[in-house]
């Protein structure tokens, strides 16, 4: 009863307290002081330079985020940039009229045209195609239909002319139903067609040739050549290609001219020494050269008049070359990018003189970056108007680098844009205490600085004061030290990206601490093809073993198949140092962060290969104890998604195998739920998270009344769909979907609760905490997004409000939680319409779980909505009593209210937004939020206001006044009624 | 205003067209070449720029078109307008994201049965749409704004209670004081003189006492 009292006041205390405050609200003028925003644009593909006749240099590039952006080429920041659509890739850009950038995404069948200047879509063309191919986006200069330029697409099979003004196809030609697969448009001089040259067939050269002005199909040259050809051509110049035949043991060079052909064979064993396995043609846009990749090198062949083969080059297999690039007098360079153990080696070739080279030079290059796998090459004219030249250079950690006369320019950090997974880390404790000195030197600037602030408060601040302020605040270098704080603010926010790149960023202003590309999960003898799968923690030590260094782990697979061995690799999480690796090893299905630690506070993980064996990890004696002992307590599930499976499985006894092995062990198959394949596929699956703290079991709603909170880490919720409606919204009409979500044990494999939506669909977002859940879907018949929560409660504890009974001892508040005892639970539901499309939902999480929650929504405008858990509670009516109102509950709307005060990005947009990360702060009211996409942000909340610390706005100046005001007050108080009893003594 | 001017064959419409076909027609045109596909084509307008030629602001330059959810997504022309292509018939939904602004989300329906025939509605207010003319609802402000200084903030801060307390017990009481009988006065001062001064101490144990 006490206890429910003190809750029942605690709980009034938050609402009082939160209750003019809905919302988390940010002034202006408070921007970037605990928050900031960082702006990626991913692994660069495809790069076009524009600067010649340029007052802004700048480099236009397309990525594999599918982001087309304009970067300044002197500081490489962002003039603009454009996130396309997920399914929309960029295939090919370019630069047309000097002020339109040209993409062609979607396989070639969208074309758009961009401002160069401002990035804003000038126009967008739908070119449909109908046999998948490569697609081709050909500038012609000084060619004109009638007065307009225009530019010419082949996209699925299509020969597209489109004016480059605005976007309209003058005409079409289909090549498929001539079964042409284009490779190269043409547009020789003086004549008024364009050839179109590539295959007629597996084994026909093909020259089409096509009337500029109305695509009328003029003739079709087609070149039988038996032995047949592989797909890979390069060619060479306007009549001259490469091309390696069907073995892809052999060269073919072809040569054309006037419908006469000539094709030349030749073996790569005769031409380059102990060749074996199969050649590729490397897809670049080289003149007058071929370049061949072989197991052991890459060649570089250039064909003769009478179209034999000669070696001009041979150098080591991983080197990367440009494009050819065109300079004055008709001359064209070729940039090569070599590496020389720890540098990297820039030369740049004039394609007609492969004996000298233009320029060498030896750049030092940090080797957490890897190797090169793109160069872009630019040139610009000096002084002595001789040719100089910068190269764009993506690296392996899909990092972006301008060098320029052996220096790095600028380089950024595009590796960021593809964040897998975070975790965070506390950053080391402060050794030395803060110097005396130091705090007196700083003293009167700190006054100062709350003098400025109050005349801010006041509205009596100059506009240089007010800059004077901001600078204050975003200086405050309080927030970017390297040591923990009191609370609990500063960490390391340590993100594994899609490179195998492990960064640690500061929370205080998001700079890299450290950065490392894992050296055991790169391409090695040993390990093809790796990837990464996870971070995890591996061991965090107690806050009394101050001397050690916590440290992560990263779970790779070497292959991109489910049964591909799998690694791991340990890192220091303060130095980044890698520590230990093991592997390769088995395959890994699914990694299980087991709740013990060894003495040395190392976590235990069980990884579960593909045969259902699970392995322990680390592989000590004392990990092997602690698990025996715990053996017949380790349950785990397992999800099959696509065969609408789910199974519980336990760990039994070691593995029988050949080798015997005691860190692995069988399996066996507890339970298993199997959905119907023909009603019901899985689409969605959460659980909670497991290092989440809840402050208390009871609830205390309206009437002194209690309610308990069925709280189990083992409960998962799933949501099935029609597998008609997996297609998304306009694929299936309300009659035809349901949407079917479960709460289930997953030691028992009990289905708690489950609740079909009829005429709803997919896809589900969803996020657990302490006993709710709430989700996002698609109700078809409203024809909008819906949320709704499920709250579960745990009635066999609802008769322990009796007083008489807890005072004789007759509850049962201390038998223990088990899977096993049949609760009886209750659900309460409800939902509500939500205006957005949804990306990720997240809940704050806090220190001690008291405060209270909000709901973070990423919205499809790529923004983070902050709501508060109240607008999603079950117990919400139209007309609250009193009581009710009391507690907090809120008047039931049907919709959910999206107050922009609330947006915790403000005005900023986490482009390409994938997740959204709480890390609980050590102060109770305070949650750290950190939201990944192809941008980064990162803010700090307080659900219910920071009602255990003053606010950064609290203002130390005006207190300092009152106090000395008060001070003096009590003085002159004091002397006047001396004064006065003098005088009355007098008398 | 007929439905056969709206599916005319051609996919793309030229500026020229738009400005010809009657506002109060949908323009959805089949997609040619692809007999399944359908192009919905609408236009973004927001209040205070022009709706035609560059003068769009800076920030609505990032304004992007989302169809069902992120199916696919596109960008406004400078002057307003966007087109999905190849959008099945069915019932369909699109988004629009502005920073700065609220959209509701469109509910549009692409008839099979009737080809080219679309009609549209916001989702939040149930209005249909006439014409797929998207304006927002609200703009959003996402910043409090600060309050201009006044006394009476000052006043209602924990400090200026101080003050104002303070004040009155200065200002007010030695009147309270002096309007009080001299009898009273008396009396009360000779309560004082024998309790001595009042203590902290004294007035804690006093407070047990009472209690």
């Amino acid at each position: 009863m006490a206890m429910a009292m003190s809750s029942r006041v605690l709980a009034l205390f938050f609402f009082l307290l939160s209750c003019s405050y809905l919302g988390l609200s940010l002034y202006e003028d408070q921007v970037g002081l605990m928050d900031w925003h960082q702006r990626y644009i991913g692994k660069v593909k495809h790069a076009v330079f524009h600067t010649q006749k340029a007052g802004r240099k700048r480099v236009v590039v397309s990525t594999e985020e599918n982001v087309i952006a304009s970067l300044d080429l002197r500081h490489g920041e962002i003039f603009w940039r454009h996130v396309l659509g997920a399914n929309d890739s960029i295939d090919e850009i370019d630069i047309a009229l000097g002020k339109y950038v040209i993409t062609l995404s979607s396989d070639g069948k969208i074309a758009r045209a961009w401002n160069l200047a401002d990035g804003q879509m000038v126009w967008e063309s739908f070119l449909p195609g109908s046999l998948p191919s490569k697609s081709i986006l050909f500038i012609p200069t000084n060619l004109k239909i009638g007065k307009e330029d225009f530019i010419l697409v082949y996209s699925s099979g299509i020969l597209y002319a489109v004016s480059s003004v605005d976007g309209e196809p003058f005409w079409k030609r289909d090549l498929v139903s001539e079964g042409f697969d284009a490779r190269q448009l043409v547009y020789p001089r003086g004549r008024n067609v364009i050839q179109v040259l590539g295959f007629s067939s597996d084994t026909q050269f093909g020259v089409v040739e096509v009337n500029v002005n109305s695509g009328e199909l003029l003739k079709h040259d087609k070149f039988a050549f038996p032995s047949g050809f592989s797909g890979d051509i390069s060619f060479l110049s306007s009549d001259t290609a490469v091309a390696l035949d069907s073995s892809r043991e052999g060269l073919v060079s072809i040569r054309f001219s006037d419908g006469v052909i000539s094709f030349q064979q030749a073996q790569i064993s005769d031409l380059v020494q102990d060749f074996s396995g199969v050649a590729a043609i490397l897809p670049y846009k080289l003149v007058e050269k071929v370049a061949v990749k072989t197991k052991k090198s890459v060649v570089f062949l250039e064909v003769t008049n009478k179209g034999s083969f000669v070696i001009v080059d041979n150098v080591d297999v991983t080197a990367v070359l440009s494009d050819s690039l065109p300079l004055s007098e008709g001359q064209q360079a070729i940039g090569l990018m070599q590496h020389e153990d720890g540098n990297i080696q820039l030369t740049v070739k004039l394609s007609s003189d492969w004996s000298s080279s233009l320029i060498k030079e030896n750049i030092r290059i940090d080797s957490h970056r890897g190797k090169v796998q793109k160069l872009f090459l630019n040139n610009y004219i000096r002084t002595d108007r001789s040719s100089g030249f910068r190269a764009l250079v993506v690296m392996e950690d899909h990092s972006l680098l301008l060098l320029q006369q052996g220096e790095i320019v600028w380089s950024r950090e595009d590796g960021l844009a593809s964040i897998l997974e975070v975790t965070t880390s506390e950053l080391p404790v402060e050794k030395d205490g803060v110097s005396v000195a130091k705090v007196e030197h700083s003293l009167f600037e700190w006054l100062k600085g709350h003098l400025l602030k109050l005349k801010g408060t006041l509205m009596l601040a100059t506009p240089d004061d007010i800059g004077a302020i901001q600078k204050l605040r975003l200086q405050s270098s309080e927030k970017n030290k390297m040591t923990r704080d009191h609370n609990g603010f500063r960490k390391l926010i340590i993100v594994l990206t899609r490179a195998g790149k492990l960064f640690a960023l500061h929370t205080g202003d998001g700079r890299i601490v450290w950065s490392v590309l894992l050296s055991s999960l790169r391409e090695s003898e040993t390990c093809k093809a790796p990837r990464v799968l996870n971070l995890l923690q591996w061991q965090v030590p107690h806050h009394h073993a101050l001397d050690e260094n916590p440290s992560i782990v990263v779970f790779g697979r070497c292959g991109s198949t489910l049964d591909a061995p799998g690694v791991y690799t340990t890192v220091d999480a303060y130095t980044g140092r890698e520590l230990s690796s093991l592997g390769p090893f088995h395959s890994i299905a699914q990694i299980i962060p087991l709740p013990y630690t060894d003495s040395k506070e190392q976590r235990l993980h069980l990884v579960m290969d593909t045969e259902w064996r699970a392995h322990l990890y680390p592989r000590t004696t004392e990990a092997l104890t602690i698990f025996h002992r715990e053996l017949g307590n380790t349950y785990w599930y397992s999800v099959e998604a696509d065969n609408g499976i789910l199974r519980g499985h336990a760990a039994k006894g070691n593995c029988v195998l050949q080798v015997s092995d005691e860190y692995c062990f069988d399996t066996r198959n507890l339970w298993s739920i199997v959905f119907p394949p023909e009603s019901e596929k899985i689409i969605a699956t959460t659980n909670r998270r497991l290092n989440e703290v809840v402050h208390t079991q009871a609830k205390v709603v309206a009437d002194q009344d209690v309610m308990y909170k069925y709280i189990s880490k083992n409960l998962i919720f799933v949501a099935t769909t029609t597998p008609k409606a997996v297609g998304g919204i306009g694929s299936v009409t309300p009659d035809e979907s349901k949407l079917v979500v479960h709460l289930v044990d997953t030691i028992t494999g009990r289905i708690l609760h489950r609740m079909t939506h009829h005429g709803s669909q997919g896809p589900v977002h969803a996020v657990f905490s302490e006993n709710w859940v709430v989700y996002h879907y698609f109700n078809l018949r409203a024809h909008r997004y819906e949320m709704s929560v499920i709250e579960i409660y745990d009635q066999s504890r609802a008769d322990n409000k009796d007083v008489l009974k807890l005072v004789l001892g007759k509850h049962n508040l201390t038998s223990p939680i088990s899977s096993y005892s049949r609760p009886e639970v209750v659900t309460k539901q409800q939902s509500y319409f939500f205006s957005h499309s949804v990306k990720a939902i997240a809940a704050t999480s806090t220190a001690k779980g008291i405060t209270s929650k909000q709901l973070l929504i990423g919205t499809i405008s790529d923004q983070v909505l902050a709501l508060d858990k109240r607008f999603l509670d079950p117990r919400r009516t139209l007309n609250p009593t009193q009581a009710e109102k009391e507690e907090g509950i809120i008047p039931l709307t049907d919709s959910l209210p999206i107050i922009p005060q609330s947006y915790v990005t403000h005005a900023y947009k986490v482009e390409g937004l994938r997740g959204i990360v709480t890390i609980p702060a050590k102060l109770e009211s305070t949650t750290l939020v950190f939201v990944h996409g192809v941008d980064l942000f990162f803010t700090r909340l307080a659900p219910s206001k920071t009602y255990d610390s003053l606010t950064e706005d609290f203002s130390y100046a005006l207190l300092l006044l009152t106090i000395v005001a008060l001070v003096m007050a009590i003085f002159v108080t004091w002397i006047l009624s001396e004064r006065k009893e003098l005088q009355e003594k007098w008398r | 205003m007929e439905a056969g001017s709206c599916s005319s064959g051609t996919t793309l419409l030229t500026k020229l067209l738009l400005l010809f076909i009657s506002f109060s027609c949908l323009w959805t045109s089949l997609a040619s070449g692809n007999g399944d596909g359908y192009t919905i084509t609408g236009r973004v307008k927001i209040p205070g720029t022009s709706s035609l030629g560059v003068g769009l602001p800076a920030k609505v330059s990032n304004v992007k078109v989302i169809l069902n959810g992120g199916k696919s997504v596109t960008f406004l022309r400078p002057d307003g307008y966007f087109s999905f292509h190849n959008v099945p018939a069915g019932t369909h939904l699109i988004e629009v994201a502005a920073i700065g602004y609220f959209f509701s989300p469109v509910r549009v329906d692409v008839s099979a049965r009737n080809p080219g025939k679309v009609q549209a509605a916001l989702t939040e207010t149930r209005k249909g749409l006439s014409e797929l003319v998207l304006e927002p609802l609200s703009e959003e402000q996402y910043y409090e704004i600060r309050e201009p200084f006044s006394i009476m903030s000052v006043v209602k801060s924990p400090m200026g209670l101080m003050m104002g307390f303070m004040a009155f017990v200065m200002l007010v009481m030695p009147k309270l004081v002096e309007n009080m009988d001299t009898e009273e006065m008396k009396r009360a001062q000779e309560e004082m003189r024998n309790q001595g001064v009042p203590s902290f101490a004294n007035l804690l144990s006093g407070g047990q006492r009472s209690d």
